[in-house]
């Protein structure tokens, strides 16, 4: 589904990934570990190009979208993202939030839009909060809404850039509830966090990065319970 | 009429060098830089050209700053690798407007306006406006690009992440939050805007000033012309302080927890 070619992305003489090779196959729940400034959420924003790879090829469905040439709104559309600090656009209403991108790209009709929100919204159980705007919010609600307002472009794949970090401890479940959901549906999802819990349970594949290498991967239980690189036994060990 | 006739009096005391109390001849000046001859209606018209002059230049200064915010900000957020070339050259005239008419004082951009560029027109208002506008939109343009800098880029990252295209993220997204941000300097700028037309009488616009200085050449008396002046420039800067207020107000809806 995504087919990731040496790609290298580099901030002025920093480089941030390192000729990365990586494929991920249809209703794969990939989650990314590593420390910070290894490179992971550089990672997952060359995904859908709101990093641009400095060198290197991303392939989508059949499409190389590094191509300058490539529509990069219409790939995008088909590709969900969750941020780490929301980015919910407080002008506008919840409703607003979730229906503005389904409407204005021509997906749905606003009335098609407004039902498709109350769906999403009864499933996160917030439909309650529907004309309320994002400050009115917890953090925990906000993230919700901010997957919720993704999946109402029926996106192929989500891509979630460390959804919990941003959040009070309390509110870490509620919003893994959603993602743990969202993954038994089948989803196709990559995953940047910092719960091994969550990968542990939800991942399919378990990719350890640091200093832009993905030093090492495998499934969850053998990742996790037999580490192979000594980075990797350092790192477990401390966030264990 | 009788406040006619106590004027003529008591002025006629005045002019004798009659002894007369300090409330008489606050009465003279007063209906003499006001009353006399309807001069009222002179102040009035005047006002009525600031406030034109106001609204016009307002319009090509929003305008103006508008094209050349848009301009730079989209120069600025181009995606590396896809630089436009026609984008760079307008660019870079926009940054030479903005350079040249915030590192010049408005006095001498209206005397090169009035005397050297539109030297042959005798509509010396319409110059003005002209001038006022095209300075304005300069401090308008780096207003507006401020606010939209200011914006957490998340902003943008989650509209295009969506799969809008750069400029309906802008219309729904960046420009209704960026307006609020900058709503402050804008009043601020229009306030400036507003006193700064006192300035095209310098090239002969009819305005207020105008109005005054004329009064003053007639009458030999500056006080009260220019205690007037400045009271109608403070009543209307605080009316649309207050209309400003008001807009603000409304604008912080979404703020409300």
């Amino acid at each position: 589904m995504i087919d990731v070619k040496n790609l290298s992305k580099s901030f002025g003489d920093h480089l941030v990934l390192d000729n990365l090779t990586e494929h991920i196959n249809p209703g794969e729940k990939v989650v990314v570990i590593g420390p910070s400034g290894s490179g992971k959420s550089t990672f997952l924003r060359c995904l859908n190009l709101l990093e641009t790879p400095t060198s290197g090829t991303i392939t989508f469905e059949g499409i190389n979208i590094t191509d300058p040439k490539v529509k990069i709104d219409a790939v995008r559309q088909q590709m969900g993202m969750v941020f780490q600090h929301f980015n919910l656009f407080p002008n506008m209403t919840i409703r607003k939030n979730i229906t503005l991108a389904p409407v204005q790209t021509k997906r749905m009709s606003q009335a098609e839009a407004d039902g498709e929100a109350e769906r999403l919204l009864k499933r996160v159980d917030l439909l309650d909060k529907a004309e309320a705007y994002p400050n009115q919010l917890s953090g925990g609600q906000k993230q919700r809404i901010a997957i919720v307002r993704a999946l109402a472009m029926k996106p192929k794949v989500m891509l979630f850039d460390e959804p919990t970090s941003a959040l009070d401890p309390e509110m870490v479940g509620e919003v893994l509830d959603v993602m743990k959901e969202l993954a038994w549906e089948g989803m196709t999802m990559v995953v940047v966090t910092h719960e091994m819990g969550f990968a542990r349970e939800v991942g399919s594949r378990v990719l350890f990065m640091d200093e832009g290498h993905i030093l090492e991967q495998n499934e969850p239980e053998e990742f996790f319970a037999h580490p192979k690189s000594e980075r990797l036994k350092s790192f477990l060990e401390k966030v264990l | 009429m009788e406040l006619a006739y106590y004027y003529d009096l008591w002025r006629g005391l005045m002019l004798s060098k009659e002894p007369i109390t300090w409330w008489q001849k606050f009465y003279v000046l007063f209906y003499q830089a006001f009353l006399d001859g309807d001069r009222w209606t002179q102040y009035l018209n005047g006002v009525v050209t600031t406030i034109w002059v106001t609204a016009l230049a307002l319009c090509l200064g929003v305008l103006l700053g508008v094209i050349v915010a848009i301009v730079r900000t989209a120069h600025d957020q181009q995606r590396p690798g896809r630089r436009n070339v026609f984008l760079g050259l307008v660019n870079f005239v926009c940054q030479i407007y903005v350079t040249v008419i915030r590192g010049t004082p408005m006095m001498v951009q209206m005397l090169i306006m009035g005397t050297v560029v539109f030297s042959t027109s005798r509509n010396f208002t319409m110059v003005g406006v002209l001038t006022l506008g095209i300075n304005s939109g300069a401090y308008v343009a780096e207003i507006i690009r401020g606010g939209l800098m200011s914006l957490d880029p998340g902003q943008m990252e989650a509209g295009r992440s969506l799969g809008l295209d750069y400029f309906t993220t802008m219309e729904y997204i960046v420009i209704p939050q960026a307006f609020k941000a900058i709503l402050p300097s804008l009043g601020n700028e229009f306030i400036i805007l507003l006193k700064d037309t006192s300035l095209i009488s310098i090239i002969g616009g009819k305005e207020l000033i105008y109005a005054a200085r004329g009064i003053i050449t007639r009458t030999y008396e500056s006080m009260f012309p220019l205690l007037g002046t400045a009271m109608i420039y403070l009543v209307m800067v605080l009316i649309f302080s207050w209309l400003q207020g008001k807009l603000e107000k409304k604008l912080r809806q979404s703020d409300r927890r």
